[in-house]
């Protein structure tokens, strides 16, 4: 650490570089190493509030929710322990043993049952809903990224060029629309109007849900529409973000440099440019990436699409609070997931990272 | 002497803006030969770095090239002005015959490429070496600076200051170029680095026999390293001649301003003076000689009449003191003369 003695740096210096490759592998271990601790952490931390959160609300969620069962049918012991186990409740073991009860149960996925659609058990409610989510956000949110960044890109490369003048203000524009509203117009141009598309639903209601054709094409179909509106209204997020950031990186010297080395143009606006352009883009990447398997209420009321974001509503709607713990469970363990691989993703892409982690 | 021309620049003029442009660079000449070093100083915002982009062609909106010409020779074949030369020819020309160093090779390097490998684009692009041979040569170069060739492999960020400088010089090397202009390459490292690049430049230079332009606003820094020095103010050459003869008997006040602003390393010991004032703006110049509000010894007919460059033995002044009564023009003409 101290920094005042001079001459031992010099063999250490020189050691590293005839080492540097074998010295990379190690730096980006003990990377790897410090993110994994820092992420358990963080999960443990999520599913430790998850517990708490229902115990230290006001009333008795516990009771409220055996009240609840016992309204749809009967309850049976073990279901008053599980209620127990997960909610607490004044009839319940000390905290540090519901605790531990509680974190046992979670390894093996046990969330109880749902409220809302009750009998069925929160950990297969959740797993269809997580499904219908990924398959839309995912897929939409990927589409609007590359396809914004790309645009951005091209925008950027040349600030107050025609492309940027035509392209910037129009994704500033779309930009403004609310989301809901536009949804809505697209839903009744194309699908009530036009009719080109379904007008909600995952798929249609009399397939059952598997890997068949019929079955796939009609998911498809119904998801083409939400997909849509919601590519249209984030793809401008990304592509002004883009734009910008090359419009600053565009003047940097080291642009300047690849150009004076004759490079062609598209070498100097990929390898160049907007590979530095991008760094900053990537770590919003991570964050909607993360969010999309919180669903989007939005896209998925106005399409009343089955997917987390509708099934929260109705856990609310409901006071079902085991779908909704779980819910929050799966959403901030995704959310961690994510962000741990773009981290990874991150430190391979900008190896200033690497540094200043060691 | 004009077999040996390499680079021919006539009348350049650049401006800044397009509703009231600024004119940075204001009809500039002068010839570059084969192995020669050009030495071009001046201030900030004399307009040698907007001179440097000029020449290169890296300049951006919202500089503008209004007139004039620069004209690259080649060993065989025609001249090509390199103002009017199309995309192509001129990616042909960069890099393979004119390389360019910049001021701060901190920045100068991509920081997410490793440092070989912004060697090996330009070695495939130019010299259409493979790419294994291109890694190679990358670590030839760097080794040529003092670097050991491992260490292509590192990034920029783990490459020091001075490491980094050195660099970008074994970078503009890469093609053997004919011509590099390089804009102060040695102002963000300390003066010792400053040193032992300097002296690795020359025996470089000495070596491979390249021409250099060399802008920097360190004048005794160019006495040692140029054969030539040109210096610049508020966009006007206002003296030119040999490093020797500039440095021992300025002409003009501004230079001799510039050298007494600056201690030796040699030679006897003088006070250090500063030059009052500060550079003109470039949208509101002072009529006459663009320096007599600063100058010391300014007379009349100095805020009226700008002076030419007048060229006597191969050293051109612009001041009217440096130059015979009667010659004194009334009007203010724009030619300017040079000879090599």
């Amino acid at each position: 650490m101290g920094g005042v003695t001079l001459s031992p740096a010099v063999p250490e210096a020189a050691a590293r570089s005839r080492t540097s490759r074998s010295a990379v592998r190690q730096i980006w271990g003990s990377v790897l190493l410090k993110r994994i601790v820092f992420y358990l952490v963080a999960a443990w931390a999520a599913a430790t509030l998850n517990f708490l959160l229902p115990r230290m609300m006001p009333g008795d969620p516990a009771s409220a929710i055996l009240l609840k069962m016992s309204e749809l049918g009967p309850v049976t012991p073990d279901r008053v322990q599980l209620v127990h186990r997960l909610f607490g409740g004044a009839a319940s073991e000390p905290l540090w043993r519901q605790y531990f009860s509680y974190l046992g149960g979670l390894l093996h996925g046990d969330f109880g049952l749902s409220l809302a659609f009750y009998p069925t058990p929160v950990s297969t409610v959740v797993r269809s809903g997580f499904l219908w989510s990924v398959l839309l956000l995912g897929v939409s949110t990927v589409i609007a990224f590359v396809v914004g960044t790309a645009l951005g890109a091209l925008a950027g490369r040349r600030p107050g060029g025609w492309l940027d003048s035509v392209i910037s203000p129009l994704s500033i524009f779309v930009h403004a629309l609310p989301y809901f509203w536009a949804a809505l117009i697209l839903v009744y141009v194309f699908a009530f109007r036009l009719d080109w598309f379904p007008l909600s639903g995952g798929a249609g209601p009399d397939l059952a849900p598997g890997f068949d054709p019929a079955f796939i094409s009609s998911a498809i179909t119904h998801a083409m529409l939400p997909a849509a509106t919601i590519v249209l209204t984030s793809i401008s997020g990304w592509l002004i973000h883009m734009r910008n950031m090359m419009a600053s990186v565009v003047n940097e010297d080291y642009v300047l440099l690849a150009r004076a080395k004759g490079l062609s143009e598209t070498r100097v606006t990929t390898a160049y440019a907007a590979r530095n352009a991008v760094l900053p883009s990537i770590s919003s990447f991570a964050v909607s990436i993360g969010l999309v398997v919180g669903g989007s209420l939005l896209t998925e009321m106005v399409f009343n699409y089955p997917g987390l974001g509708s099934l929260l509503n109705q856990a609310i709607l409901n006071l079902d609070y085991p779908l909704m713990q779980a819910l929050f469970l799966v959403i901030s363990m995704t959310v961690l997931v994510a962000n741990f691989v773009m981290d990874c993703l991150y430190v391979l892409l900008d190896p200033r990272t690497r540094e200043a982690a060691s | 002497m004009t077999a040996d021309l390499v680079l021919d620049v006539q009348g350049l003029a650049v401006e800044y803006g397009t509703d009231r442009p600024a004119r940075a660079v204001d009809d500039i000449s002068f010839r570059l030969h084969r192995g020669e070093i050009l030495g071009v100083a001046g201030e900030s915002g004399s307009g040698k770095s907007t001179l440097m982009t000029a020449v290169s062609r890296l300049d951006r909106p919202p500089a503008r090239v209004v007139s004039g010409s620069v004209r690259y020779h080649p060993r065989d074949g025609a001249p090509v002005d390199l103002l009017s030369a199309p995309p192509g020819q001129l990616r042909e020309l960069r890099w393979d015959r004119l390389a360019v160093v910049f001021q701060s090779a901190m920045t100068a390097l991509n920081p997410v490429m490793r440092v070989g490998a912004q060697f090996v684009d330009v070695l495939r692009t130019h010299q259409r070496m493979n790419r294994k041979e291109a890694w190679k040569r990358a670590a030839e170069l760097l080794e040529l600076v003092g670097i050991p060739g491992d260490r292509a492999r590192n990034y920029p960020h783990e490459f020091s200051g001075g490491m980094r400088q050195r660099a970008a010089i074994a970078l503009a090397l890469a093609c053997d170029p004919e011509i590099i202009v390089m804009d102060e390459p040695t102002t963000a490292v300390d003066v010792v680095m400053q040193r032992q690049i300097l002296a690795q430049l020359q025996e470089l230079q000495a070596r491979f026999g390249f021409a250099i332009v060399f802008i920097t606003h360190d004048l005794a820094l160019l006495v040692e390293l140029a054969d030539r020095i040109m210096i610049m103010y508020s966009g006007r050459v206002v003296e030119t001649g040999t490093a020797s003869a500039l440095y021992r008997a300025p002409q003009h006040p501004y230079t001799l301003g510039l050298r007494d602003s600056s201690p030796t390393l040699r030679g006897p010991r003088r006070e250090v003076r500063a030059i009052g004032g500060s550079a003109p703006d470039l949208w509101d110049l002072p009529a006459g000689c663009a320096f007599h509000p600063r100058c010391p010894q300014r007379t009349a007919g100095c805020d009226t009449t700008r002076p030419p460059l007048l060229v006597r033995d191969g050293h051109g002044t612009a001041c009217l003191l440096a130059q015979p009564a009667a010659a004194r023009p009334a009007t203010t003409p724009n030619g300017t003369e040079e000879g090599a």
